[in-house]
């Protein structure tokens, strides 16, 4: 079943795999079945419907038999008013305002909000995107909040936070699209370089990009796990991604967990070699995100979807690993990252020299998938309250499901020819530990160093 | 005699420039160490210096005199939002600091006047200023951008925060400080408030004032470099800013010196303006 077809029809299956079993795959199935035009927009709004209505397919079915399409569509619009998100999602909705400013922090993480400019997505969607370079996470932020950008590229755990209200005033922000996945790396000074077991460690001084970002979870969560409390036996500082090296160089740290190219580019300048990339620790995790304030979202809905639809359509193309010279040859001039061609190229092509002489070769250092699983702010809320950012109760699910809006990326990845996922929730686990999204108060109770 | 001074201390100071240089030519010779046994393909990927196991090295004069020389021959171009010459970013600069000090001016001098003139007054907003005075513009830019939400704005305004002080309180010090004689002889010729503030009290604190101005303006340049690190966008602090991002030390360098110069410049046009108002007892 892809999100095209009729959830109303009990034929069809909502869960991953080729519906009728005619096709090698779900993408093929798709093409042979495609709907065009109105009919797609309602169709992707309706398995969103029924997808949360009915999150076992079985029952679904079930449902669907027993009282037949035409009572299920009259049952399910008593309870959700289907033609009123389907018109939400209407096509022909024109942007309100093409002339927009999106906020970028100069990191490999920004390639699809970056790469869009010179190479054309934005134009494509009928939009004239500035975009304009950053000097650090809490300005982005204060920037985004105060408008003078419409849309900005954020780390993962920042949407929630604002959302939120943690380090700020409480303002409800979304994250439709996730830039990358992977692609960040603990990188150490090279007078460390025969201390590769962190349990060694202690005492060492850390930079993470920012006290809300998965750079910082994923240390923690890493010296943790070799039995290092990160609050007590290391310090560890927030210093903003560009800065890194000159710290690194200077002796002002002993290391980071940052984003590319910042890594590789420690190595280029010999200062550093790279530890351990993110992706050994957990293959697959977010970093960063597109995001936007919820206002900007409804307020100005056509904007908003064909400037998803330009990230999207340009992350897909970023995906391809043809493609990736091609990126960095367009966005490492001083416009955009201000770095040297091959260190970029090192970081998208995944072919790269480690800092203690070796080339190594991982061609999913870093990739590109926009989905916005709910799962993945989940994780991301267990460790805010693991490392006591956040107090007292929090409704994972909820602050999940109102921050990373899946529903939008699903549609506008069909349209952009990738293959949406079917479920908005994925297990997965971190460091070889399990990770079960629904119990997100056991997972954080499960571990031995934490706050509170 | 005099003419001879001045050659010898010009002399001299070419001798120290060319010493600087030569010492900075020995410290960054580059080292031909032993490459060898360097894998290509690893080479091809970093640095020349990280090839040989070294941390990439301090450019040379003659690297950074390139530098200099290509940033001088075209100051003027713009590549997209982000990346403009260095002649662009000092005009954005200039604008900024000339908006913040003139705001913060035409603010202190009255102020300042009514507080000079007034004992009581000059005495009760002492504590205030003085605590005011010493805080770092960086300081006060996370409070700007929370309240004026305008990062553009926050900048003119930590200008205008930290050039106002100075300005200020050298005001009231000068218009304080007038000489009892001259007041009194105004007083004795019957002469009028506003007559006795301008033609009096002004031309006297006029050189205290002026000196106060000159202090701003210095501060406001300081200022405006570290503002624009942190605020990004535009101006000569942002492009210092973008190639730390680069590790790429001849254009900082070529960066510190335009800064360098463009202070001496606003210094000295300053220190001429108050040679105008400077008078003879």
């Amino acid at each position: 079943m892809t999100t095209f077809d009729d959830p109303f029809d009990a034929r069809y299956r909502l869960t991953p795999g080729c519906s009728c079993g005619r096709h090698g795959s779900e993408a093929e199935h798709a093409a042979a079945s495609a709907v065009s035009g109105d009919a797609q927009t309602s169709r992707v709004v309706e398995s969103a419907v029924m997808r949360a209505l009915f999150p076992e397919d079985a029952t679904r079915r079930a449902f669907l038999t027993a009282v037949g399409a035409g009572t299920a569509i009259a049952a399910v619009n008593a309870l959700f008013p289907l033609a009123t998100a389907t018109d939400v999602f209407a096509q022909g909705l024109k942007p309100e305002k093409t002339d927009l400013k999106v906020g970028f922090i100069p990191i490999t993480c920004a390639t699809p909000i970056i790469m869009a400019a010179p190479m054309g997505f934005y134009e494509k969607q009928g939009l004239k995107v500035e975009v304009v370079k950053t000097a650090g996470w809490a300005v982005i932020r204060d920037k985004a909040i105060n408008k003078e950008y419409d849309a900005a590229h954020m780390l993962s755990p920042m949407p929630l936070a604002i959302s939120m209200g943690v380090g700020s005033n409480p303002i409800p922000w979304s994250a439709p699209a996730i830039e990358n996945i992977n692609g960040q790396a603990i990188t150490l000074a090279m007078k460390h370089k025969d201390k590769r077991d962190p349990k060694s460690w202690a005492g060492m001084k850390f930079a993470v990009p920012f006290d809300y970002s998965m750079h910082n979870y994923l240390l923690r969560y890493y010296l943790a796990e070799a039995g290092l409390d990160p609050d007590k036996d290391v310090q560890i500082r927030a210093v903003p991604p560009p800065e890194m090296v000159a710290n690194l160089r200077a002796d002002n740290i002993d290391g980071f967990l940052a984003p590319d190219p910042v890594n590789q580019r420690a190595v280029y300048d010999g200062v550093g070699f790279i530890h351990l990339l993110s992706k050994e620790m957990w293959d697959g995790h977010p970093c960063c995100v597109f995001s936007a304030s919820r206002q900007f979202v409804t307020e100005m809905p056509g904007t908003y979807q064909a400037l998803l639809k330009a990230i999207i359509e340009a992350t897909a193309y970023a995906q391809k690993a043809e493609h990736r010279k091609e990126i960095a040859a367009a966005i490492a001039p001083t416009n955009y990252l201000n770095q040297p061609v091959t260190v970029v190229e090192q970081v998208l092509t995944g072919t790269f020299a480690d800092g203690l002489g070796g080339v190594k070769k991982d061609a999913d250092r870093i990739a590109f998938d926009p989905f916005p699983w709910e799962s993945f702010a989940v994780w991301i809320l267990t460790q805010m309250k693991r490392w006591g950012q956040i107090k007292g109760d929090v409704d994972y699910q909820k602050v999940a499901k109102e921050v990373f809006l899946a529903t939008d990326a699903t549609k506008l990845m069909a349209e952009a020819g990738l293959t949406p996922p079917q479920a908005t929730t994925k297990t997965f686990s971190v460091m070889g530990k399990p990770f079960d999204p629904s119990k997100p108060e056991e997972y954080v109770a499960s571990f031995a160093i934490k706050r509170g | 005699m005099r003419g001879s001074l001045s050659l010898r201390a010009g002399l001299l100071s070419v001798l120290i420039f060319a010493a600087f240089i030569g010492a900075w030519q020995f410290a960054t010779m580059p080292t031909t160490g032993a490459a060898g046994d360097v894998d290509p393909e690893y080479a091809a990927l970093v640095s020349g210096a990280a090839a040989q196991g070294a941390k990439s090295a301090f450019p040379t004069p003659a690297d950074v005199g390139a530098t200099i020389w290509g940033h001088l021959k075209d100051p003027f171009y713009v590549r997209g939002a982000n990346d403009q010459g260095v002649g662009v970013q000092l005009a954005y600069s200039l604008g900024r600091v000339l908006l913040g000090y003139l705001l913060a001016a035409a603010v202190a001098t009255p102020l300042g006047f009514l507080i000079g003139m007034s004992p009581l007054v000059y005495r009760a907003l002492d504590p205030f200023i003085q605590v005011l005075k010493p805080i770092s513009p960086l300081a006060w830019m996370p409070l700007a951008l929370y309240t004026i939400k305008d990062s553009g704005i926050s900048a003119i305004f930590v200008i205008f925060i930290c050039s106002l002080w100075p300005m200020l309180i050298n005001t009231a010090f000068g218009v304080a400080s007038v000489r009892k004689e001259w007041l009194n002889v105004a007083a004795t010729l019957e002469v009028g408030a506003l007559r006795k503030a301008f033609l009096v009290i002004l031309p006297a604190a006029a050189p205290t004032i002026m000196t106060g101005m000159r202090i701003s303006i210095g501060i406001a340049w300081l200022v405006i470099v570290a503002a624009e690190m942190l605020v990004g966008g535009t101006g000569i602090g942002y492009f210092v800013w973008n190639e730390w991002n680069n590790l790429s030390i001849g254009n900082i360098i070529t960066a510190i010196l335009l800064i360098g110069l463009v202070g001496m410049a606003l210094d000295v046009a300053l220190g001429r303006a108050a040679r105008l108002v400077a008078y003879r007892e």
